[in-house]
């Protein structure tokens, strides 16, 4: 009796606490990086001051970080002060160093219903592998993106080639970058056939090479790489040749910020980049363009690209409740479509692509389908433990070999070396 | 009573040192310590802390060819643009300290680029450099009919294209020092010298170079810090690329400790920076001190 009546009286104070404690404003912080042009920072806090209007219980403290180098940067410093964010965007390929940071927490403890699981499902496959690892989900896919090949129209035409027949092979594309690369009188390039741009991070377009030629460059687990295959190597020939052998390309490092300006000031009749640039390309190219999947050797392939949510650790239940809760609304169709077309990243769920306003968007402006259509053949992008170190050993090796510093196997054996040295405590 | 007073006015130095000191060490000289102490640990991640490796992380360091590599730039980096930068702040300082028409606009024309963030500044210099439609390429074209050039997705010549927009960004900022220093000069010293028929080339190097020597320490030794220090446009304009070839110390040091989360390792090559600007300092302060002064 006096039992029953202390446990009714511990249950009711249960109650009230928790009823208390919702009825106060959950805060969350929240990082995200701006890695593009145009509308993105204003977007992002017109969505998040749009769920505040609509759940007032909720407080988000929008947060721009800077690049995605220095939301990373900010976020660990945050987290080792004591003070990390609830959520925030970064690269997806910074979850391993995340985790071997012990910053971060899956999302399946909030996910656990039948619908969440349904609802987990409905990514695209690609955006999930550099999400998911030891069959947890650690990152939720938000601004994704993929590289494609535009084309110049007209000097396709000038060339003589049909204007609506994009190169679909590694041949092709030298073959047309040979018709449509032109010299002036006195022997001057004035026109380059094709510009795969190799600044700051080479790797992630010539990973769209690598899986073309059939090749994986990391495993799943993080913990080795496979930068020595003979099949690497053949890609990274194929590269070197592009302007050293068949002179389609500009010799050296080609700059990534510039490209889209080569582009439209005729420098280049091709170009291979992001399609978070779709808009910008959209909006300023002075003539007709088409985008088109990156060719194929073996088979079609591309990396993905692009930032994750992230849970950080630290954070009380009911603040990842909150925040996960923020995470599955902005990735609703409503609001993905929104932020899809204010930035050109490709929407990550199907049901985004099902919304009215989507298919009037994809049907006035047909490009913005081929990003996603090439998901089919996407591969994760390269991501390991200590993920900027490795990838920063291969750069190098790809700066070396592109400079013609080294040969692309000489510069491959050492990087897988270097990177075996660093990954060798992960396994 | 006496004593009293004496320990007054010890507490009065005390107090008013007190503020200075405190950000002194907060800043300086704490985050110095633990930099040595830290360069001794490994780096600790998520669940496993620091662990002490003794002289590892300088064995590691020694053998490590990008920090040589960084090193070795480093250098040339120096050579190229300390004494370059000195000569053209003196010939400016001797230019605008002139009578001429417009001094004070060419005055500010040569200081500008010391105003300008270097961010921005990289930023401009980035699209002079661009392959095809940049400036310089522009210019070499129209002018020589020239191919495109590469300047900074080149290994061999990246770390030059560094070194001129340093060049171009201090020289106005070590002219002020010189055109101070130039003011100084009582004119009596040249007059002199001129009814005793000496011609420009001998006043300049007999009179007035010598009495420039104790600015010349002074930019000099700051132009030695600087070449280790300007590292901010790197970021923009190569990223210390193709293949580490145009990245200098510092530049390393940040890659390792924030891109690529070493901070044990970053420590280290921390403690190798200070130790080379340490040397660098003592030795121009006690070698060059006794000859700078004009007796």
């Amino acid at each position: 009796m006096l039992k029953s009546k202390f446990m009714k009286a511990v249950a009711a104070t249960a109650f009230t606490f928790s009823t208390w404690a919702s009825a106060q404003a959950v805060d969350l912080q929240f990082y995200f990086p701006v890695a593009v042009g145009g509308k993105a920072a204003e977007t992002i806090q017109e969505l998040t001051s749009d769920y505040m209007a609509q759940n007032p219980g909720v407080t988000i403290d929008a947060v721009y970080a800077g690049s995605y180098q220095d939301t990373v940067a900010k976020a660990i410093t945050a987290s080792r002060g004591g003070n990390p964010p609830q959520l925030s965007v970064i690269l997806s390929v910074d979850m391993f160093t995340l985790i071997d940071e012990d910053l971060i927490v899956p999302f399946d403890d909030y996910l656990a219903s039948d619908e969440d699981k349904a609802w987990l499902a409905g990514f695209y496959p690609a955006f999930m592998e550099n999400s998911q690892t030891g069959g947890k989900t650690y990152g939720i896919p938000f601004q994704r993106s993929t590289p494609v090949l535009y084309w110049n129209k007209e000097a396709f035409a000038e060339a003589g080639l049909d204007p609506n027949v994009p190169p679909a092979n590694w041949d092709e594309m030298v073959e047309f970058g040979k018709k449509l690369t032109k010299k002036d009188a006195s022997g001057n390039v004035t026109q380059w056939g094709v510009r795969i741009p190799s600044s700051g991070f080479p790797y992630w377009l010539f990973q769209g090479l690598t899986t073309q030629n059939g090749v994986i460059l990391a495993n799943s687990e993080g913990n080795r790489t496979n930068f020595d295959d003979p099949k690497v190597v053949e890609a990274l020939q194929y590269l070197v040749d592009l302007s050293q052998k068949h002179q389609v390309m500009a010799p050296g490092i080609i700059e990534w910020g510039a490209t889209p300006k080569a582009f439209f000031e005729g420098q280049t009749a091709m170009m291979w980049t992001t399609t978070g640039n779709l808009t910008n390309v959209r909006d300023n190219a002075p003539f007709e363009f088409g985008v088109a999947m990156l060719p194929a050797k073996e088979r079609r392939g591309a990396p993905t690209g692009g930032g994750n949510f992230y849970l950080f650790k630290g954070a009380s239940d009911e603040q990842n409740q909150a925040a996960v809760d923020f995470v599955k609304w902005i990735a609703a169709p409503e609001q993905a479509a929104k932020w899809a077309m204010a930035t050109g990243y490709v929407a990550p769920r199907a049901d985004t692509w099902e919304t009215d306003v989507m298919k009037a968007y994809a049907k006035d402006f047909p490009p913005a389908l081929v990003a996603r259509d090439q998901l089919e053949f996407a591969v994760a992008e390269l991501s390991t433990y200590q993920n900027q170190r490795v990838t920063g050993i291969f750069n190098d090796a790809l700066a070396a070999a592109i400079t013609g510093q080294k040969t692309p196997e000489e510069a491959l054996k050492e990087a897988q070396a270097q990177a075996e040295a660093v990954l060798v405590e992960y396994r | 009573m006496k004593a009293t007073r004496f320990k007054r006015d010890w507490i009065h130095g005390w107090l008013l040192l007190l503020p200075a000191m405190v950000f002194l060490f907060a800043f300086t000289h704490i985050p110095a310590v633990t930099t040595l102490i830290n360069s001794f640990y490994s780096t600790p991640r998520g669940q496993r802390p620091a662990r002490f490796l003794g002289l590892d992380n300088y064995e590691r360091m020694l053998a490590d060819p990008v920090f040589w590599k960084v090193l070795w730039n480093n250098l040339w980096f120096a050579l190229g643009t300390i004494p370059l930068s000195i000569a053209l702040a003196i010939a400016m300082a001797l230019w605008v300290n002139d009578k001429l028409a417009g001094r004070g606009f060419v005055r500010m024309a040569y200081f500008t680029p010391t105003v300008l963030p270097l961010i921005a500044v990289a930023n401009i210099w980035l699209f002079f450099y661009t392959p095809g439609f940049g400036l310089f390429d522009q210019l070499t074209r129209g002018l020589f009919g020239w191919p495109a050039s590469n300047y900074l997705g080149d290994p061999d010549t990246a770390l030059n294209a560094i070194i001129v927009v340093t060049v171009w960004k201090e020289a106005g900022f070590f002219m002020i020092f010189y055109l101070a220093a130039l003011q100084a000069i009582p004119v009596s010293l040249k007059e002199a010298a001129q009814i005793e028929g000496a011609g420009r080339w001998t006043i300049f190097w007999r009179i007035t170079f010598p009495l420039l020597m104790p600015t010349t320490l002074f930019v000099s030794i700051n132009a030695v810090i600087n070449s280790f220090r300007l590292v901010d446009h790197i970021f923009i304009l190569t990223d210390g690329g193709p293949d580490n070839a145009s990245s200098l110390l510092l530049f390393y040091i940040y890659e390792t400790a924030f891109r690529y989360w070493e901070t044990g390792y970053a420590a280290t090559l921390t403690v190798a920076l200070l130790v080379l600007l340490s040397l660098l300092a003592i030795g121009q302060f006690f070698l060059f001190d006794r000859k700078v002064h004009y007796k």
